[in-house]
């Protein structure tokens, strides 16, 4: 008989499915594709917006005509025709919805596809969960709960409307609509999001939730999120996305904004599914997400966690802005592309204040013809007496036509700091693949298995609900993708 | 239960098996010994479906079933077992969850519930007595800082857990002390039944005092050249090889 070889076997193992492909038919009110002046006057009056929301809006789009879509990322990007996507899409409810039961059917029952049942989540797992389906909060459950403690936890909208000072003082102050293209694209067009407020001494009791859904075709979504940390709280925030299989491109061009106060901090989790696209690099999410975090206060702390599956293109890099004395910064990130993906990922690490500490840990996992790269900048400035960093990124390759790259950068301005680095490449063993094929492990449970053990030290930062969700992720996003 | 025939098989276009014929029947202790490069190694990876070797001609049956045909991982599933010579390691993955999806992998083969954590955990605990591993096994990576004596120790265990029909054991002997070779044969002892059978794949008699061969092959360029009882590895010992070279007119 013939042995198959290893890439044969590992090739044949079954097809790259995407569970979360399916489209709800749910009536949506979509406005006209394109984008100019009016269009955003549009969506502000739709939103019920107040003037200096307007102007904001309007100096961001102001703004964005002035710049060029970017290049230097290691990504091959097709020309986006962004007066091709409708800024706007809300699946049509009368109102705001007040209670479960009031939440449309075809709605729940996506969420429940999804995994998040909002009844469910409501009444066992004390996860409070904000769900946006294209462009607009459907629900946020648990509000009245988190209120009793002073926890704001609502969708921008509402936000807005129910708490301007606050959203005014923020909005902006991390991520300027001037920082870069799609901040000012996002600044102009940001439809919803989730808004976080805790107060001063607040611990918050459950983990905090939003999961983004992409519906509506031609669509593209852009939120906001924004998360203040007040002195001496804490809260974790967890952020899941998917969208539907389509054959087209869509853009998904998000802001998440955090501020941390005095001694206060913030853990960010987020597992990205969008659709990645099929195997012949058909369709699939463009992910092209500014996430910044200020660490204002002394002592503060503030943690990224990403689980990165999905989307066809991802261009993003959380960042800790490291402005207080003794604040910490982390990073933990396993970036997983598959088939015909492209990643750009990494962090920016700034040091301004004395004595602060950043730690990146960076898991690549590259398998079919996908390219993968960290980027990362480590920056001390002149201030910023005995800074420490830490960076380690490893590559694992599972196939022999797929890319890994790094580009670390430093920025040294002050010769107390010390910075290590530390990187490694590897293929995936296939002697580690036999061996657990000899105990009874199959190829695809195995590689499973190898590439979970090699994210390991990221996957134990993530919330026990994330850990083993992520886990499975990983596993199914690589299914027969050696070789 | 296990019939080898006329197997040949080679690797990169290379032939390294030219035709192997045994029998193996349950409650046997085969030994196949030989010189370097006879090929030893070679028969195990073909045996368990080793995707580097290619099989061109011969049949293997294990328990009437084609064993050529199957996966590898179906090939354990039905119960044969290999102890790696060269033990890899698998970094993040700990024990207890290796073992457990591979001895639910195996449970599930046979139509059987997946065990539950509390089953699993009192399963290796008595096992890994069998090898004297200390309880810090189930959380230590597979493999991963074990000493040589530990790594083939934890192959033992892993039989022990499996409980294979046909144990292959690779140059288990390689690399051991004395006291960690008292360890591992009396695991291999402790395990064997009148039910199972084990091949025993090794350069030296050394091992052979402590499990005791019913048969004695020797493997030399691809071919079993001489079979006899446990005194011909004694002859081995004391002779070496090259008598065998001049019985086939090489010297």
């Amino acid at each position: 008989m013939k042995q198959d070889n290893p890439n044969e076997i590992l090739n044949d193992v079954t097809a790259n499915e995407y569970k979360y492909g399916f489209v709800t038919d749910i009536e949506t009110d979509i406005i006209p594709k394109g984008l100019s002046e009016d269009i955003i006057r549009h969506i502000s009056q739709k939103k019920g917006e107040p003037e200096w929301l307007l102007e904001f809006r309007l100096k961001a789009y102001a703004y964005w005509k002035t710049l060029e879509m970017p290049h230097w990322a290691h990504l091959t990007i097709p020309e986006i025709d962004y007066q091709a996507i409708s800024y706007y899409a809300a699946p049509k409810t009368k109102q705001a919805p007040k209670s479960l039961e009031e939440v449309d059917p075809e709605l729940r029952k996506t969420f429940d596809k999804l995994g998040i049942s909002l009844e469910e989540q409501m009444k066992l797992s004390g996860i409070a969960v904000d769900a946006v389906m294209d462009s607009v909060s459907v629900r946020t459950t648990f509000k009245e709960k988190l209120a009793e403690l002073g926890v704001i936890f609502c969708s921008f909208s509402e936000a807005v409307k129910d708490y301007p000072d606050l959203v005014k003082r923020y909005l902006g102050s991390v991520v300027s609509y001037r920082d870069n293209f799609f901040a000012a694209l996002n600044s102009a067009v940001f439809s919803d999001g989730s808004f976080v407020y805790i107060p001063k001494g607040v611990r918050c009791p459950m983990e905090l939730s939003t999961y983004f859904r992409i519906n509506a075709a031609n669509t593209g979504q852009f939120e906001r999120t924004l998360i203040v940390a007040d002195d001496d709280s804490y809260v974790s925030y967890l952020e899941g996305c998917t969208a539907p299989m389509r054959d087209e491109n869509q853009l998904h061009a998000a802001i998440v904004e955090i501020v941390v106060h005095d001694r206060a901090e913030v853990k960010y989790s987020t597992v990205q599914n969008w659709y990645p696209g099929d195997k012949e690099g058909k369709g699939g999410i463009y992910n092209f997400v500014t996430k910044r975090g200020m660490c204002k206060g002394d002592h503060s702390k503030l943690s990224w966690t990403q689980v990165e599956t999905g989307s066809a293109i991802t261009w993003k890099y959380p960042s800790c802005v490291l402005a207080g004395d003794h604040s910490v910064g982390e990073f933990y990130s396993v970036a997983v592309t598959n088939n015909y993906q492209q990643a750009d990922t990494g962090t920016k690490m700034i040091h301004i204040g004395k004595n602060t500490r950043s730690t990146i840990v960076s898991k690549g996992i590259s398998a079919g013809r996908s390219q993968n790269s960290y980027r990362g900048l480590v920056k001390v400035l002149p201030g910023a007496e005995n800074a420490r960093n830490f960076t380690q990124c490893d590559s694992l390759l599972l196939s022999s036509d797929c890319g890994a790259h790094t580009f670390p950068y430093m920025d040294i301005q002050n010769d107390t700091a010390i910075v290590e680095h530390e990187a490694t490449t590897s293929k995936i063993n296939e002697d580690q693949i036999f061996y657990c094929n000899q105990r009874g492990i199959p190829t695809e449970d195995a590689v499973g298995l190898i590439v979970n053990g090699y994210a390991k030290e990221v996957m134990n930062k993530l919330p026990m609900e994330f850990a083993v969700e992520a886990q499975k992720l990983l596993q199914i996003s690589l299914e027969g993708s050696v070789g | 239960m296990l019939k080898i025939t006329d197997l040949h098989a080679s690797i990169n276009g290379k032939e390294i098996l030219k035709g192997i014929n045994l029998v193996v029947k349950p409650g046997e202790v085969h030994a196949i010994m030989g010189p370097n490069g006879s090929g030893k190694s070679t028969l195990s990876a073909v045996l368990t479906g080793h995707p580097a070797y290619e099989v061109t001609r011969g049949s293997v049956e294990f328990y009437g079933k084609d064993l050529l045909a199957l996966s590898p991982e179906d090939r354990s599933h039905e119960g044969l077992f290999l102890s790696f010579q060269y033990p890899v390691e698998i970094p993040g993955v700990s024990m207890v969850n290796f073992m457990r999806t591979a001895v639910n992998e195996q449970r599930k083969y046979r139509g059987l519930e997946p065990l539950s954590a509390t089953d699993f955990l009192k399963l290796m605990r008595e096992k890994r007595a069998i090898v004297e591993l200390d309880n810090k096994l189930a959380s230590r990576s597979v493999n991963e800082g074990f000493s040589g004596g530990e790594k083939k120790r934890n192959e033992i265990f892993q039989m022990a857990m499996l409980e294979p029909r046909l144990s292959i054991l690779d140059e288990t002997d390689s690399g051991l002390d004395i006291d960690a070779l008292r360890i591992v044969a009396g695991g291999v002892n402790k395990l064997k039944s009148e039910k199972n059978a084990t091949i025993v794949i090794t350069h030296y008699q050394r091992l052979l005092d402590y499990i005791a061969p019913d048969f004695v092959h020797v493997l030399y360029k691809g071919r079993i050249v001489k079979s006899g009882g446990p005194e011909l590895a004694l002859e081995l010992e004391e002779r070496g090889y090259d008598w065998i070279k001049k019985e086939l007119g090489e010297i």
